[in-house]
Formats: structure tokens, C-alpha cells, sequence
């Protein structure tokens, strides 16, 4: 048994606090109409929840199969910053890169900057991504097998928690001025793209025009 | 299964961002504007998702219970409710509106 210490006690806490959250992507995620080995395929190989809450928002919205392709990807990148900042705090070696890169997330990377010592940061890393990669996809299986026996989304008010769920989602990152005003601005540019183009689309259009108004905004504050 | 097709692709093209972070050379994806393109499409496409589920319906916007949800999911938040709690929260919102006989 090995020892606990902080950075193993933070990522143990961090996972049973996050990976039970894979319920509700389960049960969303039948309820937008994908299968059961679809669900957890998403949460086996994808392995990002806002990735995979996108794809299965844009799939529920009757967008198609490329739209949310591409909303999922477009969530994603941050995990490419994240590997960057990870490859230099902890000098993985080569062998355990591979592994190393299907844990990167959120919250295995805030579990490692946490630390102040390399040995640390290790741990917490290691502890938080395994930890949660066990529960988000056991729970995952669990709401899935749920949201299939539900059937019907609007049954139970399903629809009305997978607002929640993005609303959830969204908040903790909506600390300040800026955020708060990309997110109203991309939330207006979704409503006014909704009429006019297919389903699916409106995220892609909200996303390319609040993320180069965000670049420009930033760069004219900070030089 | 056409789905079957874009799930995997999906999954790919996750794992290929998360992987290029670690096999790229540092100075090209460790720039401001990187990071301020990542920061903004996170934002950007977690308040579209958020609003689409809430008022979308197809390509119709469809005022329901579903606002409910929203309302209620915010108060949750801001009282800081966990995570499953402001889900369950959302769920309940929707349920009680339909049962008051609206939409």
C-alpha cells in the first residue's frame, strides 16, 4: 500500500468528486440518441468530457456527424496546451508519453501545477488521470444503460439537465469581465445563426467568431 | 453506421491534439495567441452549447420548460452546488414545468 500524500490524496478526492459526473454523460448521451457501446466508446477512447458533452449536444440538436466532429475537436485543443505545460513541469520519459497523453484533462492537469516538487507533480498527475479514467467510465456505462431504459429525453426532464450540464460546465471558467462577455457574445451569435443555417452549424459559427474576437480583444489589452 | 464513423474520428482527433502537445516542439503551441485561441474556444463553445440546448429545437428556437432549467441550474451554481447536484437540479426544473402543463 503505498504511502498517501498530498498530491495523491488531492487527485483521489478530484476523482471521486469528477468521475461520477460520467452518469450524467451516460444518460445525455443515450437520451441524444447514440448507443450504449457508442456512449462508452466516446468515454474509452475520446476521454474529455467537454468534448464529449459537445459531440453529443450538437448529435441531440440534429446536427450532423461532421459538425460535431468538429465542435468536439475545437474543445479539445486546450488539452494540447495542457500537454505542453505537463511535458515541461514533469519530463515524462518517452515510453510513458503515449499513456500519459490519453490522461491529460483538465483535472489531472490541475492536480499536477498544484504541486511544488517534480515527485509530486507525478503522483498527483498519475492519481488524478487513473483514478478518473476508472469512474468516469464506469459511471458512463451506468447512465447509459440508465438513459436507454428512460428513453425519451423530454421524459424526466433530461433535456433540461443537459442545460444544466453545459451550464456547469461553463460557469467556473466565466471568472471576470472578458469570459463573461465572450460567453454572452457567442451565446447571442448561436440564437441569431439558429434560423439560418443547419443544425450543428451555430456552434461552429459561435466558436470561430468569439475566438478570434477573444485573440484581438486580448492582444489590444496586453501587447 | 455513419456515427460509428465520426464517434471514432472524434476520438482520434482528440487523442492526436493531446499527443501533438507532448511531440511538438514547445514553441509552437506554447504562444500567447495559442493560448488565447484555446482559452476563448472553450468559452465560446460551452455558452453556444448552453443556449442551443436550452431554446434549440431543430432550427426552430423554441421558448419551454427547458428555460426553467437554465434559471434553475444558475442558482444552483451560484450556491455551489456540485456538479451532479446542478444537473439533477436542471432535470427536476424541466420535470416540474411539464407537470404545470407548460410546454
Amino acid at each position: 500500500m503505498p504511502r498517501l500524500t498530498p498530491a495523491t490524496r488531492m487527485g483521489l478526492s478530484i476523482a471521486a468528486a469528477v468521475g461520477v459526473y460520467g452518469v450524467s454523460f451516460g444518460a445525455l448521451s443515450t437520451g441524444s440518441g447514440l448507443s450504449v457501446l457508442q456512449t462508452c466508446t466516446l468515454s474509452l477512447l475520446m476521454f474529455t468530457g467537454g468534448s464529449q458533452f459537445a459531440f453529443i449536444g450538437v448529435i441531440g440538436g440534429g446536427g450532423t456527424g461532421a459538425a460535431a466532429w468538429a465542435a468536439a475537436t475545437l474543445l479539445g485543443v486546450r488539452n494540447g496546451i495542457y500537454a505542453v505545460s505537463l511535458k515541461t513541469l514533469i519530463e515524462p520519459p518517452g515510453t510513458l508519453v503515449p499513456l500519459m497523453a490519453h490522461l491529460t484533462i483538465d483535472e489531472s492537469t490541475a492536480t499536477a501545477t498544484a504541486q511544488t516538487e517534480h515527485d509530486e507533480r507525478v503522483r498527483g498527475f498519475w492519481t488524478a488521470g487513473i483514478g478518473i479514467y476508472i469512474l468516469w467510465n464506469a459511471s458512463t456505462l451506468v447512465g447509459a444503460l440508465a438513459g436507454n431504459a428512460i428513453g425519451d429525453p423530454k421524459r424526466w426532464g433530461l433535456d433540461g439537465a443537459a442545460v444544466a450540464a453545459f451550464l456547469g460546465l461553463l460557469w467556473p471558467r466565466l471568472k471576470g469581465r472578458d469570459p463573461i462577455a465572450l460567453a454572452i457574445v457567442s451565446a447571442l451569435v448561436t440564437v441569431i445563426a439558429l434560423p439560418i443555417v443547419p443544425p450543428g452549424i451555430p456552434v461552429l459559427v459561435a466558436a470561430g467568431a468569439t475566438a478570434l474576437w477573444w485573440a484581438w480583444q486580448q492582444r489590444r489589452v496586453r501587447p | 453506421m455513419r456515427l460509428w464513423f465520426w464517434v471514432l474520428l472524434s476520438a482520434a482527433a482528440a487523442y492526436a491534439i493531446k499527443l501533438s502537445g507532448y511531440l511538438l516542439p514547445r514553441k509552437l503551441l506554447d504562444r500567447p495567441v495559442i493560448i488565447r485561441l484555446a482559452t476563448g474556444l472553450t468559452v465560446g463553445l460551452l455558452a453556444s452549447l448552453t443556449i442551443l440546448n436550452t431554446v434549440g429545437s431543430g432550427q426552430r428556437i423554441v421558448l419551454d420548460s427547458r428555460l426553467l432549467a437554465l434559471g434553475a441550474a444558475a442558482i444552483a451554481l451560484r450556491l455551489k452546488a456540485p456538479y451532479l447536484v446542478v444537473v439533477l437540479v436542471g432535470a427536476i426544473a424541466a420535470g416540474l414545468g411539464r407537470l404545470a402543463g407548460l410546454p
